[in-house]
């Protein structure tokens, strides 16, 4: 079975955010990149079903930082082929980024394509969908658990409210992940150390970018908060007091 | 050039999602500065009924066998025809397994720009967009002729989505579906062994504050002393500390209680969708900078590990007499 | 053929029996399966490794941390080797019976001195070996919880008949006239008095009976010597003259076998520690110490020795025979030593100090665990934290740049030693810096520093976790880029000494971490600091504050680095009055959350050992304050405070709000 994991790298949340001087985009002095979490999730789930039943898995990405300590560290997990796109990619988008992948994918023919549902920097949409529609695959997101057959896979779709629905699909496909069947496990550095001096990573530039299909952005802004709440000061005691009265004002004592 | 704004209606197991309604409110607010028509579109398989409180000025509905209930295939296959079709001004979708499934497939397949993740629409035709774990707001303008956008809830309420009155409703043919290539095997419903929490009218939510397993107790004490029941946010889920069925969030359940008193809850926005219509938002942090702070009526810093103790000796005092 | 005749050839048959029977299995057991283990390095020092044979073999120093049983060893011990030549006197005088029967060793054999100690000491072993017996039978007390206890009886029945049957042996012959030293054997001529009225051919009988029973039991003693628990009697010597002399806080280098470091078989310890798990004597020291096992988790440092020392002569022998059955199936990490036994460590090292026989515990439990992070089989928790730490330098998954935002609103501001240099590095460390709670303490610890005109700085976002956890947790990989990021800018910053509020930090600054090759760096407590500024009055504290406080022991502090006497006398300085608990200095309990265990889900079955020691702290008369001096300890002990609900009895407080108070 021949898995291919596309994978982008986002803003690290845990740093601050801010904006650049032009008003519409990111400041990039301080942001740092991070691996996008369902991306993350993705890779696992497929070393998860080469480990079930067998085969090949190849994740790319385009070039960004840290990227590089991700493929590896992919490597380390048991993938078995990683590429990374370079380039300009300082302007690419979603729809970019899939008409790169598909290009490759075209000729590389996985069976099966797994990628996080979405990132929290998709602006044009998620890139699983795009991609599928590229290669004319069929498509289904939100999946939290795979059951792999020779011509066709079943999957568990989440929905709201813990329903789900189990959907079958005929291979070749693209699957979004919600989540893998166990968190990302954690790979010791030595590990990945040693992966360095065997893994290569095979690099493939791209020449132009076709970023059609998103919309522009004219202004990014931090939200304003509209109200914020009425703050209770003191030591538990009193602040216990204060919500009883509270209880009492709003009727449930 | 039509202005009409098309709404995907989501709908599972013959009910609609409140989505669809944040969906026409939103489309109401657009049509008025297009001039232009808001369209529900239902697809479905005898499922007219459910047009019945859509705040909608037509309803385009198309019947088949196939499109009972969602699959991307399917769904996807009819609206990219009825989309070229009809060329609307803009189709909003949900931001959600039903309309994330669909919507950027669309966007590749009929080369239409799209965008994601869109709160509100201003009055002047632009979109606001929320980003980063809500964290960046990005803003401008929709482009012609057709644009598609995927919505997320909190910009408008479901009820300015619905009307009393059952729009107009046209049958709109299409061809058979054939050779679908994703398929619908079953249903796997939730456990209902548990209490229903979108039932129960206060909850006490537990965060990452809790810290561990045992702290729960506390939780559960002061739930006891207030006739509540104790839900969860992902991460006390994730760890095992309390089921699934206890999820409010984005991926568990939606909640409006009359009381929702979040402990040690930062306030992601996939908690807040869960929770953010609730009467009383009252939160305990430790970081005074949580965003659980931004949606709460009444907040205070310090520790739930201290507050909840004291809180159920008070309460049970105020109780007993 | 006399009876003469039979006796010599029985003692030559016997003795070689027993002695072969005793080399094979000391072969086998020992030879074969040390071989097979790693090499051991040089040992050197060898000063020092006599002294402690003196100290701990022949003093017997650390069994008198528990007065009586300490005592009673000692003169089982001592009792061996006086009258081991009484032993000896028997088997030569059984050999050449046939030629001399009344054979009597030169010189020794006519000293009464000797004689007389020897009397004297059978009478104390016989005492011991009572004592010994009661506390098994009787008193069971919970360390010998899991001891083959079955054996232990055995063995001192064994002792006691040894003795017995020395001392009729003697009073027999003394009333046969056959003793020129009667007068110094009191004792042998009062158990001879016992039976002192039989006739002459009954005595001679009785000698002979004891004289066989004594042989007798001292061959089959010796056969069953490398079998059980008492093999120690033989690598106990070796193990102690071989022991470990780097500094406890040092964790011994990570083996590498297929590239990763950790164990994963028994055969990759190396042959010392392999001599270590033959040495358990079962005495369950160790476990009484144990936080873990205290608070009802699996860990019993005594088991774990004792589970490798089975599974090293179970893997042994099944590799000797070259049979393919279970025993080299079974896993060492997971099997024999089950996942989470590994993963309850503290680390604490109180079962390494209690040890009367300086076996190692903690090294071998983070070699395995060096396996179970290469194996990826943690919490989901410790994944968590360790990410983190790989990429944010610290484990609460915060920007590296929010490190030194405890800073700010400091007047004057705190240096910033990448870019002046200083007198003092201040390595602040990750709960400090980052934990909520704690920052005020760093910010008064700032204050304090400042009022006593220290030439300090700061690493503000450069500094990372030190590592030493990490290095615990078993992610040697991890921690060696958190010692390279580290010393590259200690590197580039001027300073003369480190100091850190953080014993974890301090531990492996000063005792794992290089710099130009293998020179250690120079790093000291902030206790030592302000005992040091206090005593030479550059801190000067205006008030005596008069409370009765109690002061916790902090494991990497005290245990692992021997400074006890530094924060008592910071106390002493700010007037208040120190009572000690019961559990003080080398014996205090630790509060938990070492060796990682702070990022591991609570599992407590019993009682958790911070609840445990407030309680310990609660019951002292009137101490209202209890003093810490680790950021850890401060969150699990204000914690434990509320849990066991005694905020009204006692307020946690770090040492350096005291002087802050003092000042």
């Amino acid at each position: 079975m021949k898995i291919a994991v596309p994978v982008k790298f986002v803003p690290d949340l845990v740093e601050e955010l801010t904006i650049a001087p032009g008003g519409s985009a990111l400041d990039t002095t301080w942001l740092r990149l991070i691996i996008s979490e369902f991306d993350d999730h993705a890779v696992e789930q497929a070393i998860l079903l080469k480990e079930h039943v067998g085969g090949q898995v190849t994740v790319l990405t385009i070039e960004a930082e840290g990227s590089d300590d991700f493929l590896f560290t992919a490597a380390a997990k048991g993938a078995d082929q990683l590429i990374k796109f370079t380039g300009d990619f300082s302007n690419s988008n979603n729809h970019a980024l899939a008409h790169v992948y598909a290009d490759l994918l075209k000729l590389v023919q996985p069976d099966l394509i797994l990628t996080g549902v979405q990132a929290h920097n998709d602006l044009d949409g998620p890139v699983g969908p795009l991609l599928a529609e590229y290669l004319g695959l069929p498509y289904v997101g939100y999946v939290a658990g795979i059951t792999v057959s020779a011509d066709h896979v079943v999957v568990r779709k989440e929905y709201a409210g813990g329903l789900i629905a189990e959907m079958e699909l005929k291979l070749p496909a693209v699957l979004g992940i919600q989540a893998a069947e166990q968190p990302p496990r954690y790979v010791a550095y030595s590990k990945i150390r040693q992966v360095m001096g065997t893994a290569k990573i095979e690099e493939r530039a791209v020449a132009s970018l076709d970023t059609g299909g998103t919309v522009e952005v004219s202004r990014m802004f931090l939200p304003e908060v509209a109200e914020r709440a009425t703050m209770l000061e003191g030591a538990a005691d009193q602040i216990a007091d204060r919500l009883v009265s509270i209880f009492r004002e709003l009727g449930t004592l | 050039m039509n202005q009409d704004i098309f709404v995907v209606i989501e709908h599972l197991q013959r009910k609609v999602l409140d989505i669809s309604f944040v969906m026409l409110a939103a489309a109401r607010q657009l049509a008025n500065s297009t001039g232009g028509n808001v369209t529900a579109v239902l697809l479905g398989f005898n499922a007219q009924g459910l047009a019945g409180n859509l705040s909608a000025d037509i309803v385009l509905y198309v019947d088949q066998p196939a499109l009972a209930e969602f699959t991307s295939d399917a769904y996807q296959k009819i609206l990219a025809g009825l989309i070229q079709e009809q060329a609307p001004r803009a189709v909003l979708f949900g931001h959600s397994s039903i309309g994330m499934d669909i919507a950027s497939g669309l966007s590749a397949k009929l080369s239409l720009p799209m965008v994601s993740s869109c709160h509100s629409f201003s009055d002047d035709g632009k979109y606001v967009s929320q980003i980063c774990g809500g964290k960046i707001m990005a803003e401008g303008m929709l482009p012609g002729p057709t644009v598609l956008v995927s919505m997320v809830p909190g910009g408008y309420k479901a009820e300015q989505g619905q009307s009393s009155q059952a729009p107009a409703l046209t049958n709109v043919p299409a061809p058979a579906l054939a050779e679908l290539r994703v398929t619908l095997k079953q249903y796997i419903e939730p456990d209902k062994s548990d209490v229903d929490i979108t039932k129960e009218p206060i909850l006490v939510a537990v965060g990452r504050g809790i810290q561990n397993k045992d702290n729960i107790d506390l939780a559960n004490d002061l739930a006891t002393a207030l006739g509540a029941v104790v839900c969860a946010s992902r991460p006390v889920v994730d760890q095992g500390w309390m089921p699934t069925t206890r999820l409010v969030g984005k991926s568990g359940k939606q909640v409006k209680p009359k009381i929702y008193l979040a402990l040690g809850i930062s306030g992601a926005p996939e908690h807040i969708e869960g929770m953010g219509e609730s009467d009383t938002i009252i939160a305990i942090n430790t970081d005074p900078y949580a965003p659980i702070f931004n949606v709460a009526k009444y907040g205070a810093v310090l520790d739930l590990l201290d507050l909840a103790p004291a809180l159920t000796e008070k309460v049970k005092g105020a109780k007993g007499g | 053929m006399t009876y003469e005749v039979v006796k010599s050839a029985i003692v030559f048959l016997g003795l070689l029996v027993a002695l072969g029977l005793f080399a094979w299995r000391v072969y086998q057991l020992l030879w074969v399966n040390l071989r097979r283990g790693q090499p051991s390095g040089k040992f050197g020092c060898w000063g020092e490794r006599i002294k402690g044979l003196l100290q701990y073999v022949g003093a017997q120093f650390r069994l008198f941390r528990i007065l009586v049983p300490g005592t009673a060893h000692f003169f089982i011990f001592w009792g061996f080797l006086i009258l081991s030549l009484t032993i000896f006197q028997a088997i030569v005088e059984g050999l050449i019976a046939f030629a001399k029967p009344d054979f009597v060793l030169p010189i020794i054999g006519r000293f009464g001195p000797l004689a007389l100690l020897q009397d004297v000491f059978a009478l104390l072993v016989i005492a011991a070996v009572a004592y010994g017996l009661i506390v098994r039978l009787i008193i069971n007390p919970e360390r010998y919880k899991g001891s083959h206890k079955g054996e232990g009886v055995k063995v001192l029945a064994f002792i006691f008949t040894i003795m017995l049957s020395l001392l009729v042996m003697n009073g027999a012959r003394i009333h046969l006239g056959e003793d020129p030293l009667r007068a110094w054997r009191p004792i042998s001529t009062f158990v001879g008095s016992i039976f002192g009225g039989l006739q002459d051919n009954v005595q001679i009988f009785i000698r002979e009976a004891a004289y066989w029973l004594h042989l007798g039991i001292v061959l089959l003693f010796l056969t069953e010597l490398p079998h059980g628990k008492h093999f120690h009697i033989v690598t106990s010597i070796p193990a102690i003259l071989l022991r470990n002399l780097e500094p406890p806080g040092k964790l011994p280098p990570a083996g590498e076998f297929d590239g990763n470091p950790g164990v994963g078989k028994i055969e990759q310890f190396h042959w010392r520690q392999m001599l270590d798990f033959y040495t358990c004597s079962e005495c369950g020291r160790c476990q009484e110490v144990c936080p873990a096992y205290q608070s009802g988790a699996p860990l019993s440092p005594k088991l774990l020795i004792m589970n490798l020392r089975d599974n090293l002569k179970e893997r042994g022998h099944a590799m000797t025979a070259g049979s393919t059955n279970g025993a080299l199936k079974k896993a060492l990490v997971g099997e024999v030593i089950t996942d989470e036994v590994l993963w309850a460590c503290t680390t604490c090292f109180a079962c390494d100090q209690e040890c009367p026989l300086f076996i190692e515990h903690v090294a071998p439990i983070a070699d395995m665990r060096r396996r179970l992070v290469i194996e990826g089989r943690m919490d989901k928790i410790l994944q968590d934290a360790l990410a983190n730490l790989g990429r944010y330098g610290n484990s609460f998954g915060q920007s590296d740049r929010m490190r030194a935002k405890w800073t700010m609103g400091l007047q004057p501001a705190i240096r910033d030693a990448r870019r002046e240099a200083v007198e003092y590095l201040w390595f602040v460390g990750d709960y400090a810096s980052y934990n909520t709670t704690l920052t005020e303490v760093t910010r008064k610890t700032a204050q304090v520093f400042q009022k006593s005109g220290l030439n300090y700085g700061i690493l503000y976002d450069s500094e990372r976790n030190a590592g030493n956890d990490v290095r615990r947790v078993g992610e040697e990989g991890l921690f060696e880029m958190l010692v390279d990021k580290n010393s590259q800018i200690f590197a580039k910053v001027k300073y003369q000494t480190i100091v850190t509020t953080d014993p974890h930090s301090f531990n492996t600054l000063k005792n794992e971490y290089t710099k130009n090759g293998d020179d250690r760096l120079s790093v000291i407590h902030y206790s030592e600091l302000l005992d040091q500024l206090i005593s030479s009055g550059k801190l000067k504290l205006s008030k005596k504050l008069g409370y009765k406080v109690t002061y916790h022991d902090p494991c990497y502090l005290g245990r692992y680095n021997g400074i006890y006497d530094a924060p008592r006398r910071v106390i002493e300085a700010t007037g208040c009055e120190l009572v000690e608990m019961p559990r003080h200095g080398s014996r205090s309990l630790c509060c938990g959350a070492g060796g990682g265990r702070i990022w591991m889900e609570e599992k407590t079955v019993k009682e958790r050992p911070s609840e445990s020691r407030i309680h310990e702290a609660a019951a002292l008369d009137n101490v209202q304050v209890f003093i810490v001096a680790c950021p850890k300890d401060y969150t699990m002990y204000m914690d434990a405070v509320k849990t066991t609900g005694n905020e009204k009895k006692l307020v946690v407080k770090d040492l350096i709000e005291l002087v802050n108070e003092a000042l």
